[in-house]
């Protein structure tokens, strides 16, 4: 299964990554390198075989519904490349 | 020592910062280091001393952290430029029980950006130069607390395994490196990589200090709750010099091509001298050893796009200049803050994931995965632990094996299995060729580290391979 160059272009707006052009010849490339070990996983027949997402048996951790102490508005923007009076500053999302 | 006054914490943690003030320059094994605090928080150690406050295990012993575990008001980048100025405003749970615990924290250590690498060569950064020989890589991810250890510019450093990152270089740089069972240590404050295979551990000088630095930061976290309420044995305490009646399954596949001569004869020569202590090894076969490197590379990069999907220069880390929209801001933030190897990871995993793919790759390399955690079970049901070597080869050269991405990989072909298990394992070193260590890799059942550790110990009580240091760059100090 190759990835075609406009594939690879799909896959990377899907990421939100602008690449350049040089990284998308070179990612191709290795991508498809990558890929071709992959195909080794469909000679294993899997037909009746239950999907692992985690490798210990547990499952719904919860807790009891009470609040408790979280970070500061202040803590929280405090990495925020353009942050003010506890809100974050982003270019204009919605088109009028 | 600390005990009967014959030395300060001020004083360790003194010895500690020179000689990183000696070697540094030549391995480069830390991003950030915190002198000052050091010495304050030794000094402050020192007066709780003087009042009689009980001194444990960790007390005053300096420690690194590998620099993926956030570490309140100091500089936690991933060796990434996309978190290049990053200050978390929060403990991970790791280092507050390590303050609960009063070690002294000197820095945070150089890795492969991310996580994603066997070399450390992939920091945004610089390179980390193994001590054993300084053209060559430490190993990696957590190629800067294994150096640093390796180096003595630490104590204890703690690192982060999700393919082999604790293990690897630890074999590379001959200390012990050990990742526990999933889920018995926490993630909280651990910047994800592959949420399903991520674990914390130690890297250390002997297997004793493992042990104690293991029971410091393992236990249920309420905060991370994938990690699992079970008691966390005494396991210094529980370590003894005896493998009598011990069962060792030796897999066949972790010994097939690409193994390098040396380091199978270290590794059979261990097994020997396990068996003439009382053990008893038989060797086995685990046919789906062959599919778990393409199985973690469908997994792990799928996880890491989800979870590297954060970082889009909103609320922390690197914002691009050039934002003429909001998909712009985020697309170019993305790809000037990412370095290529992880950019390469997040397209893998972006794709397996896709519709129309997603059924034959990633839900593929799960079922895989059952497949693999079985062959693991099955074994177990006969052996008590499974050894192999840690690493087919001893560290590369830095550079050598950065043109074919595939290459780099195979170096993790050994160690990868056991995440996809959960189950605990732990490097050390049995041998060295060239001057260079080669790392015996013991595998147990999970939530036994007990018995991982006490073949370690046993292993290390017989032998000297552990006492051994590197005349930094200069080959073998007798």
């Amino acid at each position: 299964m190759k990835l075609s160059k406009s594939e690879v272009e799909h896959v990377a707006w899907l990421a939100r990554l602008e690449l350049t052009e040089d990284e998308k010849d070179s990612l191709t490339a290795h991508l498809n390198r990558i890929m071709e070990n992959f195909e080794a996983l469909q000679r294993l027949d899997t037909e009746n075989v239950e999907p692992t997402s985690h490798s210990m048996p547990v499952q719904n951790v919860f807790r009891e519904d009470v609040a408790g102490t979280c970070l500061s508005v202040e803590a929280a923007v405090s990495n925020g490349p353009d942050s003010r009076d506890g809100y974050f500053i982003v270019p204009q999302v919605v088109e009028m | 020592m600390l005990v009967s006054r014959e030395i300060s914490a001020r004083e360790i943690t003194s010895s500690v910062l020179e000689r990183i003030n000696a070697v540094e320059g030549e391995v480069h094994s830390y991003v950030t280091i915190i002198a000052d605090q050091a010495l304050t928080a030794a000094t402050e150690v020192d007066e709780a001393i003087s009042f009689g406050e009980k001194i444990g295990p960790l007390t005053g012993i300096p420690i690194a952290i590998k620099d993926n575990m956030c570490t309140e008001c100091v500089l936690t980048t991933c060796s990434s430029k996309m978190l290049n100025n990053y200050i978390p405003p929060y403990d991970a749970t790791v280092v507050e029980r390590l303050h609960a615990h009063k070690a002294i924290i000197v820095g945070k250590t150089n890795m492969d950006e991310f996580a994603m690498g066997s070399s450390t060569e992939n920091s945004a950064f610089f390179p980390t130069s193994n001590p054993w020989n300084l053209k060559c890589v430490p190993g990696g991810s957590s190629g800067g607390s294994a150096a640093s250890v390796a180096a003595d510019e630490t104590i204890l450093a703690l690192g982060s395994d999700t393919g082999g990152s604790i293990r690897q270089p630890a074999s590379f740089c001959g200390v012990v490196g050990m990742k526990p069972t999933y889920g018995r240590v926490s993630r909280y404050g651990l910047i994800a990589f592959a949420s399903s295979l991520d674990q914390i551990g130690p890297l250390t000088k002997d297997v004793r200090d493992a042990a104690i630095l293991l029971q410091a930061i393992s236990g249920k976290d309420p905060l991370d709750s994938t990690s699992i309420d079970t008691p966390v044995p005494d396991f210094a305490g529980n370590l003894r010099n005896d493998v009598k009646g011990l069962k060792i399954g030796v897999p066949r596949e972790f010994f097939a091509q690409g193994v390098a001569p040396e380091v199978s004869k270290a590794v059979w020569d261990a097994l020997e001298l396990l068996e003439s202590l009382g053990a008893e090894y038989k060797e086995i076969s685990m046919p789906i050893m062959e599919y778990t490197l393409p199985t973690y590379y469908i997994i792990a990069p799928s996880e890491a796009s989800s979870n590297l999907a954060r970082y889009d220069g909103v609320r922390y880390g690197h914002r691009s200049r050039h934002k003429t929209d909001v998909i712009s801001m985020l697309s170019k933030s993305r790809d000037e803050g990412f370095g290529p190897e992880v950019k390469q990871r997040i397209m893998i995993g972006t794709y397996a994931l896709s519709a129309g793919y997603y059924d034959a790759y990633y839900l593929k390399a799960q079922k895989v995965r059952t497949l693999v955690r079985q062959a693991y079970d099955q074994a177990f049901a006969e052996f008590d632990v499974l050894i192999s070597p840690t690493s087919p080869t001893t560290a590369f050269a830095i550079g050598e094996n950065t043109d074919d991405p595939m290459q780099m990989k195979l170096a993790d072909v050994c160690t990868i299995p056991v995440n996809l298990a959960g189950i605990p394992a732990m490097s050390q070193t049995c041998g060295y060729h060239n001057g260079m260590p080669i790392g015996l890799h013991i595998m147990g059942k999970a939530f036994d580290e007990e018995t991982v550790l006490r073949v370690g110990y046993t292993f290390e009580q017989n032998t000297d391979f552990h006492t051994k240091k590197p005349d930094i760059g200069r080959g073998v100090m007798e």
